[in-house]
């Protein structure tokens, strides 16, 4: 589904540059189940962003089901992120004055989905994530774990093909996090692709294949069992 | 996306801060308010100067004796009846010589104490001849004006307007038949003339006594006038196209018969109603675009605060704007979303600021006896600036919101 070959991605930094990724190539199957670790700095999140369609790389190619997202304009990777992607959040990035409901329903607007639909649909995934009963709640009314699942709801909204996650359990404590990690098993046993990036290695284990990346090079890339 | 959708985002931010919101429209309020008042005042006054001009009589040339001192301007500074230059005589050959004159009035004028069945009144006492009611568009409600022939003779009859004979007969008496002292002459009261209200200048207009001119320069205004000199000639057009050519067959007429030479000052002036009107006019309509001028200063120092609040918004809204796009939202949505936004504050102050502008306008009329008049073209013209003042100043704060970065508006904090 996903195929990036010698992908860079420099910044200038003053005089200096820096290279966040310095040629990755990496093909992802539908289906997959990934975990992208290293240290900080190493050029996951930055992998993520491309993928994501938020930012663009500055050599390399980035095919995905065939299409170009490398060669797309900003309003392409609109439409890229916003029906082909889900973004989870570590800090959960809900707009604090929206319901749960209406946090869902965001994307499906940016689709020009008609609010009756986009309203049952928004309804039914709440309900599938467990917050069926909480679609009216704002934010600030809902526990991390709540608000997290929320997140993957909206990010479910438009059936994305590729799920990203960035640390999506950095903010929340272990139980909590086990429970979000076990809906992220459960949408990957459906067929969701999902990517995570973490340097948590008990989110990391959770995964099929574990990509390391170091310095923006991928050191290691190994398809196993889930441990 | 709908566009349904992006009218709920804009109004869900502006509820969002009701006070703040509140706030940011009240510029533009008070700009379209004060726009609205201004442009009504100047229209007021406009009205004021046609009916204080028309009030005189329309299609009028007013010659009064001494030098004109420019137009506009001496009709209002002139000491009338300085010179002493003009007759009787005078007004006659201009009703014989010149064409299209349909009313020809010589006239004299004094104060004088009325006094009648005890009660007095001061007034002002108007020596003139019939052709006056023609002049000055006056009518008789009951009664009738003298004839020539009485005027000629300087008998002792009144025609008086309604206030005289409210403030001496008392209301629903008719006058007609009753005797005034005119100061210390005896007059009967033959004609009540119908009332006409305030004048534009203020002045009661039913205020007014009409007696031969002989008998009103004699009785009257006594020794101030001399002979069969008179104060003003009213000379009235059949039509308002004729006004130019009849007042230069007047002035050219009056120099001949002054023998003034060629060069020589005029010793009389005519004064052309039409053309102060217009001069008048003209006059009150460069004041109301000053007022306005001045009035939408106030709108763009309206239309300023909103592009502060909205740019202090797009800063605080950094990661919102961030998470929206990362979900699909294009850069124009998010362009569309703060720009109509912008929009529907300076829009809705510039309702408020109409019924608060149209409210003060009445109001104004009200406390200063100024006539209402609220233009009509203000309306949609006020309410088009505030769209297009939110539009110029909500452009900027949108097109900075619609550049950001979504990872880094997503990092904000």
């Amino acid at each position: 589904m996903i195929e990036i070959r010698d992908l860079e991605k420099i910044y200038q930094m003053g005089e200096e540059t820096v290279a966040a990724l310095a040629g990755v190539s990496l093909t992802i199957e539908r289906g997959e189940h990934i975990a992208i670790t290293g240290a900080s700095g190493s050029g996951k999140s930055t992998l993520m962003n491309v993928l994501g369609g938020l930012d663009r790389p500055t050599r390399g190619t980035y095919h995905f089901d065939g299409e170009d997202v490398g060669g797309f304009n900003d309003d392409d990777l609109a439409d890229f992120r916003n029906r082909r992607i889900g973004f989870v959040f570590q800090s959960f990035q809900l707009l604090p004055r929206l319901s749960a409901l209406q946090n869902v329903e965001l994307p499906m607007v940016y689709a020009g989905l008609p609010p009756v639909e986009r309203r049952a649909r928004a309804a039914a995934l709440l309900e599938r994530v467990g917050l069926g009963a909480r679609t009216g709640h704002r934010p600030t009314q809902m526990s991390g774990g709540q608000q997290q699942r929320v997140a993957i709801a909206r990010a479910l909204a438009n059936a994305p093909d590729l799920l990203l996650a960035d640390e999506p359990t950095g903010a929340l404590d272990s139980q909590t996090g086990q429970d979000v990690l076990a809906l992220f098993r459960e949408l990957n046993a459906e067929g969701l692709t999902l990517l995570v990036v973490t340097h948590d290695a008990k989110v990391a284990d959770q995964a099929r294949r574990r990509v390391v990346f170091s310095d923006g090079l991928i050191i290691q890339d190994e398809k196993g069992a889930r441990s | 996306m709908r566009r349904a959708d992006l009218v709920t985002f804009a109004a869900r931010a502006i509820i969002a801060h009701p006070t703040r919101s509140a706030l940011t429209s009240l510029g533009v309020v008070i700009g379209v308010a004060a726009v609205v008042m201004m442009t009504s005042i100047g229209l007021g006054a406009q009205q004021r100067v046609t009916s204080a001009i028309g009030g005189l009589g329309s299609n009028l040339l007013i010659v009064s004796p001494g030098a004109s001192r420019g137009p506009g301007g001496g009709f209002v500074s002139q000491g009338a009846g300085s010179g002493m230059s003009l007759t009787e005589d005078d007004a006659k050959a201009i009703a014989d010589q010149v064409d299209g004159a349909i009313a020809v009035a010589p006239a004299v004028r004094g104060g004088a104490q009325l006094t009648a069945e005890g009660a007095n009144w001061q007034s002002r006492v108007e020596g003139v001849t019939p052709d006056y009611l023609v002049a000055r568009d006056l009518t008789i409600a009951s009664g009738r004006m003298f004839d020539e022939a009485e005027s000629r003779q300087g008998r002792k009859v009144i025609v008086i307007g309604q206030t005289i004979a409210t403030e001496l007969f008392g209301e629903n008496v008719d006058p007609v038949g009753k005797r005034i002292r005119v100061g210390a002459a005896p007059f009967e009261v033959i004609g009540v003339l119908t009332p006409k209200g305030q004048s534009g200048f203020g002045q009661d207009q039913d205020d007014i006594v009409l007696g031969p001119l002989r008998a009103v320069r004699s009785r009257v205004v006594g020794r101030r006038v001399q002979g069969t000199n008179v104060q003003t000639v009213y000379v009235k057009a059949g039509e308002a196209d004729d006004l130019d050519r009849l007042q230069e067959d007047v002035t050219n007429l009056l120099r001949e018969r002054h023998r003034i030479r060629q060069g020589a000052e005029d010793d009389f002036s005519v004064q052309n109603m039409a053309s102060i009107m217009e001069a008048m006019q003209a006059s009150v309509k460069t004041f109301t675009s000053l007022l306005a001028a001045v009035a939408a200063v106030s709108l763009v120092v309206g239309g300023v605060g909103i592009m502060n609040i909205m740019l202090v918004a797009v800063t605080e809204r950094t990661r919102e704007i961030g998470l929206r796009m990362a979900v699909g939202a294009k850069r124009n949505d998010v362009l569309f979303q703060f720009a109509l936004e912008a929009m529907t504050l300076s829009v809705i102050g510039g309702i408020i600021g109409l019924i608060v502008g149209i409210g003060g306008g009445f109001l104004m009329a009200r406390l200063g006896e100024w006539p209402v008049a609220i233009a009509g073209w203000s309306i949609p013209v006020s309410l088009g600036f505030s769209l297009l003042v939110g539009l110029v100043f909500g452009a900027y704060p949108s097109w900075r919101a619609a550049r950001l970065d979504p990872i880094e508006a997503l990092r904000r904090e």
